[in-house]
């Protein structure tokens, strides 16, 4: 139909034009921005594709997530982006060198012999219905076939997780910490001591 | 030919009215009714002069906030600055998209309706983070900064609970997950998570007692300091139709949406929405209920609660709930 055709094209080139105002932008905060433009239009395309399961992982993880934390870092630093421009022409031949690689790839991919393709060689614009959601889907077959490398990835987390637990952790010493549960356990006669004061003495 | 198209472009556009123009409807009474459940909790009398029993004085705030100069800070950045309030006020109408109401009564009743919600609920804390940045001021920042740290903690805790529901319903569709609760509403087997839910609710729309990004005693007015008019109307708008449809997300999840509490006679003649309604006005009191009683959280205090508290106990309790099932081979299919 025209309207999944042109609810495409209004995604994808979204998603283009702010990854590319994400490299050219002056102000990091509106990189980060249009980062997350190019995220949510990633997401409408799964949409389109007729996994809305991804779609909405995408959004939670990346976008409600990854991107807050990113957006909070960016803000903080107070990144001088001039300076971090000076070192353009020296990364330059590097970059290239990546995107060659992957437009390679790319052109590998579309000039291959595809017939072997579930989708004999037309990528579709239109939803595939099933009957079965593709929630229960990914399910099955994560759970399933790919079990160990999920836990796998699971561990690599958790690895990552600890590393920078241990690099940030320090333990200053003579910091005042409140202990809640004993906080709470106080009551009148733990909390105040009753005194018979003599005329004249004082405690 | 192209007259399909159309039709159905129309009807979509009126469903979309009819969803939107009741919620914004409701946010105007909910400002009132809060003002008035305050002012009897400190005895006071609330508003009282425009309109009968003062019902109009959210109509009467709303014309004279529009009609205010909009004042943009020079410091500020211009685009994100108008950006942010435009945003929160999407984002908390767009979640209304797959609400169901009664059986059948929902705009869009997608497979993955929580995730849907759930994401639309992560996006809330943009406007606010744009907000605090684009103001260029010290105390919006602040507020900003403390808002994105306590919506991504507070939502972990609530993917927790969403995923404890999700064990006990086999299916993310918000209309199965209703129909799911005919024979028990999910609040009485699952209780703990319900309170859980129901204090991250609070956290995520950042209303107190851990309303800390607006925190008038410290930090002016928080993210919105510097907005007025019509911006700050977005963002007031905003935050009381998020309001509404968390409180919509805790009665579909825990209070059985539209079903009545018991299929009885006189009860299970009532139409579902006004069931829907009813609970969701249950749930809008007792948010302003938290509000008229409790003191504000210290932010150390708020953090400990989502990660140390919250965290370790939902975990446990989605182990626990899993194991039951399968141990009793109760999941559903």
């Amino acid at each position: 139909m025209v309207i999944y055709s042109l609810t495409f094209y209004l995604f994808s080139s979204v998603a283009v034009l702010s990854a590319l105002m994400v490299i050219s932008a002056k102000n990091p905060v509106h990189s980060v921005l249009f980062l997350i433009l190019s995220f949510v239009n990633a997401s409408g395309l799964f949409v389109l594709l007729g996994a809305e399961f991804l779609a909405m992982i995408l959004v939670v993880v990346y976008v409600g997530a990854v991107a807050v934390l990113f957006l909070f870092v960016v803000m903080m630093l107070d990144i001088n982006f001039v300076k971090l421009r000076e070192g353009f022409l020296q990364y330059l031949p590097f970059g290239a060198l990546l995107g060659i690689v992957l437009v390679i790839e790319l052109g590998i991919l579309f000039l291959t012999d595809r017939s072997s393709n579930i989708y004999n060689n037309q990528i579709p614009l239109q939803p595939i219905v099933s009957e079965v959601e593709n929630t229960k889907m990914i399910g099955q077959i994560l759970y399933t076939e790919y079990f160990y490398l999920f836990q796998i990835c699971g561990i690599i987390l958790l690895v990552a997780m600890i590393g920078s637990i241990t690099l940030t952790l320090r333990d200053k010493g003579g910091v005042k910490r409140q202990n809640i549960d004993s906080q709470n356990t106080v009551d009148a006669s733990t909390a105040i001591e009753k005194k018979k004061v003599k005329i004249g003495e004082g405690i | 030919m192209n007259y399909d198209i159309f039709i159905t472009g129309l009807i979509i556009i009126a469903q979309i009215l009819a969803v939107i123009v009741p919620v914004l409807i409701s946010v105007a009474f909910l400002v009132y009714a809060e003002r008035k459940v305050l002012a009897l909790i400190q005895l006071r009398r609330g508003p009282n002069i425009v309109g009968p029993f003062g019902i109009l004085q959210s109509f009467a705030d709303a014309l004279k906030l529009i009609t205010k100069e909009n004042i943009i800070p020079s410091g500020s950045n211009k685009i994100v600055f108008i950006l942010a309030p435009i945003i929160t006020m999407v984002l908390s109408l767009a979640g209304w998209a797959v609400i169901p109401f009664a059986p059948g009564w929902v705009v869009s009743d997608i497979n993955v309706g929580i995730m849907y919600l759930f994401a639309v609920s992560s996006l809330g804390v943009y406007g606010i983070i744009m907000a605090g940045w684009a103001s260029n001021s010290q105390y919006p920042f602040l507020g900003a900064l403390r808002s994105a740290a306590q919506m991504v903690s507070y939502e972990v805790s609530i993917g927790f609970v969403i995923i404890t529901v999700l064990l006990c319903v086999g299916s993310l569709n918000l209309s199965k997950i209703v129909l799911a609760q005919q024979t028990v509403w999910f609040a009485i087997p699952l209780l703990p998570m319900f309170i859980i839910f129901f204090i991250s609710a609070l956290a995520e729309t950042n209303r107190l007692p851990f309303d800390l990004p607006e925190d008038e005693s410290t930090l002016v007015a928080g993210f919105f300091t510097e907005y007025s008019s019509a911006s700050f109307v977005l963002f007031f708008l905003g935050e009381y139709a998020s309001m509404i449809l968390m409180s919509s997300m805790t009665v579909i999840l825990f209070l059985g949406g539209w079903l009545p509490p018991f299929d009885v006679y006189p009860l299970n003649v009532v139409p579902g929405v006004i069931w829907f309604t009813v609970k969701v006005i249950f749930i809008l009191f007792l948010f302003i209920w938290v509000r008229g009683t409790f003191p504000r959280y210290r932010y150390d205090q708020l953090m400990r609660l989502g990660w140390k508290v919250f965290l370790p106990f939902s975990l446990f309790w989605v182990v626990a709930t899993s194991g039951f099932l399968v141990y009793f081979d109760m999941l559903p299919n």
